[in-house]
């Protein structure tokens, strides 16, 4: 069946993208759920690779869908869509068409590659790190539903689309985080991660309303006879510059849940309690850049000229000054808190927390193409690192850094393939973390200086905190004496090697002197092509922020053996400083607070709103109906078929009284009787007789 | 001598309405009962002309005539006892004030 819908698909078209090419990307990895996810039980290991053969084809698709517009050059302006399926709502006069379709320009082709080629290495990895889980064909049915819709996310050409598949890659982060949910810790994170983002979620669907009032469409560009939004900013949001700023924010506002910004993170790092190649595939390389991936593909309207008017004019604030300032607190503050982390998986939510940050602050000072080259980098070397760290608590059954040590000899491609992820993010050449946040870092330069200093820091702060992880877990000696660690199976490896080469050499394609990413990306995108020269003396500069947080790193980490969590250098020498980070800026137990505050006390108002007025009008109606029934019931009973019944017993009863008066007690009348029945009988034959002629 | 069909069932027809007069207005019950053979004695009377009418080789009719003589003997029988029963509760045996079993 797949073989004839793809031959049909190669000979009809040779050469060009399909529309059943984009299908089968996305219908693969679903036929894949629902065959692991209904006949799971049955397959046992054979639910691993089956998934893994038909996420593997849909990400061939993927690669071919990329090379495809690399080769043939087209995205370039004109745009690769069709339709699958449109829905028609609204009335005849006012018609309102949904196109269900794909969109393929080099932002969709990139993040193809990277989902389906990340994706597909993370479930190979899978295989060896969830051996012998009971529920082993369903974690792989969830995880084939999340590359289905991840991937039509990144295809979907309006925003309906793109919301439906927002919320399901939000369904199986939640199914996925909760997936050992016989821990208490997995259950209340899978419930916080949900609850979180559907908070930003809610922003998200209210922005797709008022796009939707103001545009009249939900399509992306124009198809088939549907407005574009994207094409037609300028005409419709003509003096409506407020209107179009509160829908984009509200746009961010998903993102922000999504992308784990400030004030919406608390939910990444809880989200860790899911099996590691779910925090790499989902909580770190893609879904959680599917925030920044929506900013990215709406970038024209943050860049449009929708102003924010607060307080009469007082303050003006663009989107995408919100999102560049958001983008780098959020990628400051994760930073520090990053710095005092014990779980080795913690270490790297944060990380992640903060360069989704980088991201946004990129796209916020307007940088469209770095920070979606971040996004790209990002993608492999923190799939890398949480592979890596994966792989070592797979060795050692603990999180906790300060039980291991001295890792290194064990695990040496363990460790290799770690170096060179924690090198790319901590942003060292020629590694590709180095170049992505290298074009971050010179886009906030020239855009905005303040934006660059915190972006500068950060960096530091990054490497400091992936060099004190990298000493502890694998340099040194071991802290507990009762583990013995070993190296992870080939079948673990081998991602590990796989993903470390696209983390060192990823970036070459986007060096500021060459810049292949950006010519590629940037085509069509005419408000994004401002490029600037870079000037070298930053990157340079940059360079030096990063050895220095190394070498500060290993003098404070590596040079001596330190034996346990308190002992931390770094407790000392920030003080009271250390125990802020080490809560995390308080902000879990302000936005408990805040939460218990706020959203409790409207709980038990909707509570008791709900049980007073709710349920009291409720119970009053079901009272009323059930008297008005109570009553009809009765007339019925007593009036119909209580008279029935008396009726017929007072017609027996005077018949009877009727009757009995012939019963007179003497013989004589009852002769009589006898006589005059004998007499009609008579009669009766006589005249039968007469009239006749026969008795 | 002229002894046609006519002639008997003349009798029987007369011997039969004296009995239903006497019932229906003698208030002696054994007057009643005497008068109830009558009827009876009436209809053998038929059974036995007609049946030497009809079956002149055969005896049908007298054989029905016999049985409703014996029946009658045993109800007369009873009626008797009856009566006497009556008269020892009621010391009389008047129809007319024997009525308790009415409405």
């Amino acid at each position: 069946m797949l073989s004839v819908l793809l031959n049909f698909a190669l000979a009809s078209n040779a050469g060009a993208i399909h529309d059943v090419i984009p299908l089968l990307i996305i219908v693969l990895p679903f036929s894949s759920f629902l065959i692991c996810a209904l006949l799971g039980y049955k397959l046992k290991k054979g639910a691993g690779l089956l998934s893994l053969l038909l996420v593997g084809s849909s990400s061939l698709l993927c690669l071919w869908v990329f090379v495809d517009v690399i080769v043939s050059g087209k995205g370039n302006g004109e745009l690769i869509q069709g339709c699958w399926m449109t829905i028609h709502v609204g009335s005849k006069e006012a018609p309102f068409v949904i196109p269900l379709g794909y969109l393929i320009d080099p932002l969709t082709s990139i993040m193809l590659f990277v989902v389906g080629f990340v994706g597909w290495w993370i479930m190979l990895y899978s295989i060896g790190y969830m051996d012998g889980d009971p529920r082993y064909h369903r974690y792989f049915a969830y995880m084939s539903l999340f590359m289905a819709s991840m991937l039509g996310l990144v295809l979907s050409n309006n925003f309906v689309m793109l919301y439906i598949c927002w919320e399901l890659v939000g369904l199986c982060s939640y199914l996925l985080i909760g997936f050992w949910y016989e821990r208490e810790t997995a259950m209340r994170a899978c419930k916080k991660a949900f609850i979180v983002t559907r908070l930003g979620d809610t922003g998200f669907a209210l922005g797709i309303f008022i796009l939707v009032s103001m545009f009249g469409s939900v399509a992306f560009y124009p198809l088939d006879g549907v407005n574009g939004i994207f094409t037609s900013i300028g005409r419709a949001t003509e003096g409506k510059e407020n209107m179009l700023a509160l829908a984009v924010m509200l746009l961010f506002c998903g993102a922000v849940g999504k992308s784990a910004q400030f004030p919406l993170h608390v939910w990444l790092p809880d989200a860790m309690e899911g099996p590691t190649p779910v925090s790499a595939l989902i909580h770190a390389a893609t879904m959680v850049a599917a925030g920044v991936y929506m900013v990215a593909r709406c970038f024209v309207l943050f860049d449009a000229n929708g102003k924010l008017n607060l307080f009469g004019g007082l303050i003006v604030l663009s989107p995408a000054h919100i999102v560049a300032l958001i983008g780098s607190f959020t990628a400051f503050m994760a930073a520090t808190v990053a710095l005092v982390q014990t779980d080795i998986k913690r270490i790297l939510a944060y990380s992640t927390i903060s360069q989704l940050g980088y991201m946004m602050m990129a796209l916020g000072v307007g940088a469209y193409s770095a920070g979606t080259f971040h996004l790209v980098t990002h993608a492999f070397f923190k799939a890398l690192l949480f592979l890596c760290a994966g792989s070592v608590i797979h060795a050692m059954g603990t999180n906790e850094i300060f039980e291991m040590g001295g890792l290194k000899s064990v695990m040496p491609i363990t460790f290799a393939t770690y170096l060179i992820g924690m090198g790319a993010l901590a942003g060292i050449p020629p590694l590709s973390g180095f170049w992505s946040k290298d074009e971050i870092l010179t886009h906030a330069f020239v855009h905005s200086k303040p934006i660059w200093l915190i972006g500068e820091v950060t960096a530091f702060l990054t490497a400091l905190y992936m060099t004190r992880q990298l000493c502890i877990v694998f340099l040194g000696s071991p802290r507990n004496p009762e583990a013995h660690p070993h190296e992870s199976p080939p079948v673990m490896l081998l991602p590990l090697v796989v993903l470390s080469v696209g983390a060192a050499v990823g970036g070459l394609i986007g060096t500021p002197w060459m810049n292949l990413y950006a010519s590629f990306i940037i085509h069509g995108m005419a408000s994004a092509g401002a490029h600037h020269k870079p000037p070298t003396a930053i990157m340079f500069f940059s360079i030096a922020v990063s050895l220095l947080g190394v070498l500060c790193g290993y003098l404070l980490y590596g040079a001596r053996h330190i034996p346990n969590h308190s002992e931390d250098p770094l407790r000392k020498l920030l003080g009271n400083l250390y125990s802020f980070l080490e809560a995390k800026w308080h902000m879990d137990w302000y936005e408990g607070k805040a939460t218990r505050r706020v959203f409790f006390s409207l709980v038990s108002f909707c509570r008791r709103f709900d049980l007073g007025v709710v349920d009291g009008f409720v119970n009053l109606v079901g009272w009323a109906v059930a008297y008005l029934f109570a009553q009809l019931h009765r007339f019925f009973d007593l009036y119909v078929v209580d008279g029935f019944i008396n009726g017929l017993a007072f017609i027996t009863g005077v018949c009877g009284d009727m009757l009995r008066r012939i019963q007179t007690g003497f013989i004589r009348h009852y002769m009589l009787f006898v006589l005059m029945g004998f007499v009609f009988l008579l009669i009766v034959s006589i005249w039968r007789i007469v009239v006749l002629g026969h008795p | 001598m002229v002894s046609s069909m006519m002639h008997y069932l003349i009798l029987s027809a007369m011997l039969f309405s004296i009995g239903i007069y006497g019932i229906l207005t003698r208030r002696n019950a054994i007057a009643i009962l005497m008068c109830i053979e009558l009827m009876l004695n009436a209809v053998n009377l038929n059974f036995v002309a007609i049946g030497a009418h009809l079956t002149p080789n055969q005896i049908t009719g007298q054989l029905f005539a016999a049985f409703v003589i014996t029946v009658a003997a045993a109800e007369a029988c009873i009626g008797f006892a009856l009566i006497i029963a009556i008269y020892r509760n009621f010391e009389k045996v008047s129809v007319d004030d024997i009525n308790i079993m009415r409405w």
